[in-house]
């Protein structure tokens, strides 16, 4: 038989083709969230060494957190925060085998951000109405 | 780790849009993943426009009359046309599914309908993957009865319960929609087993004539074979049978828990 020479097979479109889903597009929020939580920690920890530190260096972290840019990143962690909560619910359920027909999983996806969008607003009025 | 972009000789190139037919009042524009072993060129999207009046109602349908009515190259895989060997699944409108199950106007949602092979598979050509590792994959969960008991002389006896617990799993055509719909298996599909080998697993796992459960378990027990399931659902809303791969998955990793209780 003569020698036929083929081309390396190519790897389908996956990322770039596939429709996205609520499910979908939630795993991987709380994928991101959850690596956001790392750098809001690390703000957390600076904060508390501040505190330990001393007057003058409490007083600079807390004129970072308080500016318009602090609040900002502020906002996003305690967004990043609850999401993350509310997305490691919605896998206790799945993990205890419930919630797995069409209707409620995608709900579950979908009220996840209407619930932890909810919650961090809720959060910020709560703080400013007690401030 | 993931590689989320097309290695070079993957990514897609501009196509050929070939002739509408002529006399045709009622055209639908599908854009088709094509490529060919037999040259070097990169992968590309045709754009055919089939004629609905001269055409069934399904996708299948669609991509039987290109081949016969405009381009007898087009390479797809199809047998039963019923939704039930499997052989004709590949991405339809962004989502997996059977082409002689999934209607023609439910692929719409970008006013034509594109069509791919099945996500993240290495193409023999145009539609048709390579599902070697798959069907591999599958062995590998030793898909059978097995048993130390000596055999009864007549069939293994399973009572009406107990055979209630296989619906929903024995139903599986293993057509590929699910795995193949997986991102975790698009990234570690080398050592994640995917939702239909597992779906598998769970089906000979609760079988209660089955008495290696305790084997197949320890053969689960995995950080990547089981556990890279984060229930991102996309077989579940893919598989072309109604059934739910995800929960077959929470299932397994159930029992992993109550076995050591």
């Amino acid at each position: 038989m003569a020698e036929v020479k083929q081309a390396a097979r190519p790897l389908s479109p996956h990322l770039q083709i596939y429709r996205w889903s609520w499910t979908m597009a939630m795993s991987i929020a709380h994928r991101v969230t959850g690596v956001a939580l790392y750098a809001g920690t690390v703000l957390i920890a600076a904060w508390l060494v501040a505190a330990a530190s001393g007057p003058a260096a409490f007083d600079m972290a807390q004129a970072v957190a308080g500016s318009l840019f602090g609040r900002l990143v502020l906002f996003l962690y305690s967004f990043a925060l609850l999401h993350h909560m509310i997305g490691g619910l919605r896998h206790f359920v799945w993990d205890m085998g419930r919630g797995y027909d069409p209707q409620t999983r995608m709900n579950m996806a979908k009220y996840s951000v209407v619930a932890s969008g909810g919650l961090t607003l809720l959060v910020w009025i709560v703080a400013y109405a007690v401030r | 780790m993931a590689e989320f972009n097309l290695p070079q000789n993957s990514r897609l190139v501009a196509g050929k849009t070939w002739p509408k037919p002529a006399g045709a009042s009622k055209l639908t524009e599908f854009k088709v993943y094509r490529w060919s072993p037999d040259d070097t060129e990169n992968p590309r999207t045709d754009t055919y426009f089939v004629d609905r009046e001269d055409c069934g109602p399904m996708v299948l349908d669609a991509l039987i009359w290109i081949k016969s009515k405009i381009d007898p190259t087009l390479t797809f895989r199809r047998s039963c046309r019923e939704g039930i060997c499997g052989s004709c699944a590949m991405n339809m409108d962004g989502k997996n599914g059977l082409a002689c199950t999934t209607g023609i106007d439910e692929c719409g949602s970008k006013g034509k309908v594109a069509i791919y092979p099945l996500p993240h598979m290495p193409v023999i050509k145009d539609l048709v993957p390579d599902l070697t590792q798959f069907y591999a994959q599958h062995a590998s969960i030793e898909p059978w009865l097995k048993t130390t008991t000596p055999a009864p002389e007549k069939e293994w006896a399973q009572g009406k319960e107990d055979r209630e617990k296989l619906d929903g799993l024995y139903e599986c055509i293993l057509c590929a929609c699910c795995t193949t719909s997986c991102p975790s298996y698009w990234w570690n599909g080398d050592r994640y087993l995917g939702p239909a080998a597992l779906l598998q697993a769970y089906r000979w796992l609760i079988d209660s004539r089955d008495e290696a459960t305790g084997d197949r378990l320890d053969n689960l027990e995995d950080p990547f074979r089981l556990y890279r399931c984060h229930t991102i659902m996309n077989c579940a809303n893919a598989c072309p049978k109604g059934l739910n791969p995800a929960k077959a998955i929470a299932e397994v990793k159930k029992m992993m828990v109550t076995r050591q209780v």
